[in-house]
């Protein structure tokens, strides 16, 4: 069951030019966890901003009891919460959402992460890691700097692969190019995708190319988190007349349920 | 000697608002709270004064383009666009689960001609569980050109008035604050047979994308709430508290109890919280703690000695102000 909780702060960093990750304790909501579920952290307690912010699971230690976020710096409510320091609190509210489809031992999974969209393939990695998956890794940034996972990816003993704009690590290029390049289809059983929606749209036609079934997780304005205020609204198919709640429907789709935008607008 | 301990007398904080019976002053306002089970993991909804639930409208409705909502300083827009799957899936598939729970439901009714109103308001009479009907008058008469019913005295007449017609649950129009005569407003609804006032419903705004170079709503206005509007909730409860009689469910922007002690003092009966509930989805159990806790502390008995109290001041003249 989702809860909130005041979570004691153990660790706060920045791990490159833009990005964060937080640690903190948060016993009740960490034992319900699963992959591709976000917590809605406040991150003032005065009025602005306001409202919550949905951050994915980055990695959980069920043990410790210990939730860790990755999130980026992009406007007031994430510099707010980049001020605080260990042993202060902050305000969680979670597991919320639908998350990842955890595929059966044995079998191969491909997780492709771009930018900041590596968080939720973090936790989900370590997840199907542990359940006996083979699993591969791609992490597309702009240059070696930001591959922050790098250190718990391989931490967790899973295959990764980098791909950079410039060159500096890894494959140089998109990872999206990487993908369609390197990647051999007929030895991939499932793919999960998070990262910016042309790139997810990408990778979603080479599975559909391949017949590999995969799933994305998509972002948008949120305020509830719970499917309460319809705020989150999208409609899967352009074609569609109902709009489903990324909260609560989500924020997990299949690329079967979902048309994915190509362009860089992201209009809708 | 031994101390004894006397078990603190327990405050009664129930209050009648025309005629619905809450449990205690603090409602969570229609659409922030979607059909209570949304909220039940945070929060035991029984405990809360009443429940006003998602906008229902005859048919189901899809609903506006994303995006629905966006952030402001100190509130947020929605133009959510009263999604919703119709009175009939309302009574058949969540009344009964609040109704089973004990929660006090107060239904929150939109339509788009008189007639709608009151066949919705004809569905809804005489079914178990309904303490209370919102009549969301900020919808778009289609038969007046698309005027909303909220902003015309006379319509709100005769909305309330078919609506009364049709049932004997207790009345309460939600006013629009978009209006340059709340007063009025309120003795229409008054005239018309409301049993209470709810107020206010959100103030239309919009924002815009500097980089898009277009408004951030897929439907370019939406309704402003939060913190933000909390002075204008205030002013407007002000004056109508003293032009009518009907007890008013008063709110706009509600985040911690000297919020909802401002209303109070205003001179509504209850207060509901909205977008609070997203900021804190216990706000409405809080905000019951913290009432009792400031009344103990002043020693008072009940929230009639506070209700309407800073209406008596006398200041004059009330200007517009500068």
């Amino acid at each position: 069951m989702p809860a909130l909780e005041n979570g004691l702060v153990l660790r706060h960093i920045q791990v490159s030019r833009d990005m964060y990750e937080l640690e903190f304790i948060a016993p009740g909501i960490a034992q319900e966890c699963r992959p591709g579920q976000f917590i809605h952290i406040r991150s003032a307690l005065e009025n602005n901003p306001l409202l919550r912010r949905p951050l994915s699971l980055y990695d959980v230690d069920k043990k410790l009891g210990s939730i860790t976020l990755l999130y980026k710096l992009v406007g007031k409510g994430t510099n707010l919460l980049s001020r605080i320091r260990p042993k202060e609190y902050v305000d969680a509210m979670g597991p919320l959402g639908r998350g990842f489809s955890l595929l059966a031992p044995r079998k191969t999974a491909l997780l492709v992460g771009g930018g900041v969209g590596i968080a939720p393939l973090v936790y989900l990695a370590r997840v199907l890691q542990c359940q006996g998956c083979n699993v591969k890794v791609i992490h597309g940034v702009e240059n070696r700097l930001e591959l922050v996972a790098l250190p718990r990816l391989r931490q967790i003993g899973v295959e990764f692969v980098p791909a950079t704009i410039d060159g500096s690590a890894g494959f140089k290029g998109l990872v999206t190019d990487l993908v369609v390049k390197k990647v051999s289809p007929h030895e991939i059983d499932f793919i999960y995708c998070c990262g910016p929606e042309p790139m997810m749209a990408k990778v979603s036609g080479f599975a559909r190319k391949n017949n590999i079934a995969a799933e994305i997780s998509l972002e948008e304005y949120m305020a509830c988190g719970v499917g309460a205020c319809l705020g989150c609204a999208r409609k899967m198919k352009s074609s569609d007349d109902e709009y489903k709640k990324i909260c609560k429907d989500g924020p997990v789709f299949s690329i079967d349920e979902v048309e994915l935008l190509r362009n860089k607008k992201n209009d809708r | 000697m031994r101390k004894e301990s006397v078990p603190e007398e327990k405050l009664d904080l129930s209050v009648n608002l025309g005629g619905i019976m809450m449990k205690n002053p603090v409602a969570v306002a229609s659409g922030t709270f979607g059909y209570g089970r949304e909220y039940e993991d945070f929060v035991n909804i029984a405990d809360i004064g009443a429940v006003i639930v998602k906008g229902t409208t005859l048919e189901p409705r899809y609903g506006n383009p994303a995006p629905r909502i966006v952030e402001t300083p100190a509130g947020m827009l929605n133009a959510i666009g009263l999604e919703n799957p119709g009175v009939e899936v309302f009574i058949n598939e969540h009344l009964p689960y609040l109704c089973d729970r004990g929660v006090t439901v107060i239904a929150n009714i939109a339509g788009n001609t008189i007639d709608e109103y009151a066949r919705i308001a004809s569905i809804l009479e005489g079914k178990k569980g309904i303490a209370g009907i919102e009549l969301n008058i900020s919808c778009p008469n289609v038969k007046e050109g698309g005027l909303q019913f909220g902003v015309d005295p006379d319509m709100v007449y005769q909305v309330v008035k078919a609506v009364k017609a049709e049932t004997s649950i207790a009345v309460m129009p939600k006013l629009s604050p978009n209006v340059s005569d709340i007063v009025a407003i309120a003795r229409a609804a008054e005239a018309g047979g409301a049993d209470a006032l709810s107020m206010i419903n959100t103030l239309m705004g919009m924002a815009v994308d500097v980089e898009k170079r277009k408004p951030v709503l897929g439907n370019i206005f939406g309704g402003l709430s939060g913190p933000a509007i909390k002075p204008v909730a205030l002013r407007m409860i002000y004056q109508v508290y003293q032009a009518v009689k009907l007890p008013i469910l008063g709110g706009g922007g509600i985040l911690n109890c000297t919020d909802a002690l401002e209303f109070i003092l205003v001179g509504a009966t209850a207060v509901s919280v909205g977008t609070g509930n997203f900021v804190n989805p216990s706000i409405a159990r809080d905000l019951v703690e913290d009432i009792e806790k400031y009344l103990s502390a002043h020693g008072l008995k009940s929230l009639e000695e506070l209700r309407g109290a800073a209406t008596l001041t006398d200041v004059g003249s009330q200007t517009q102000g500068e």
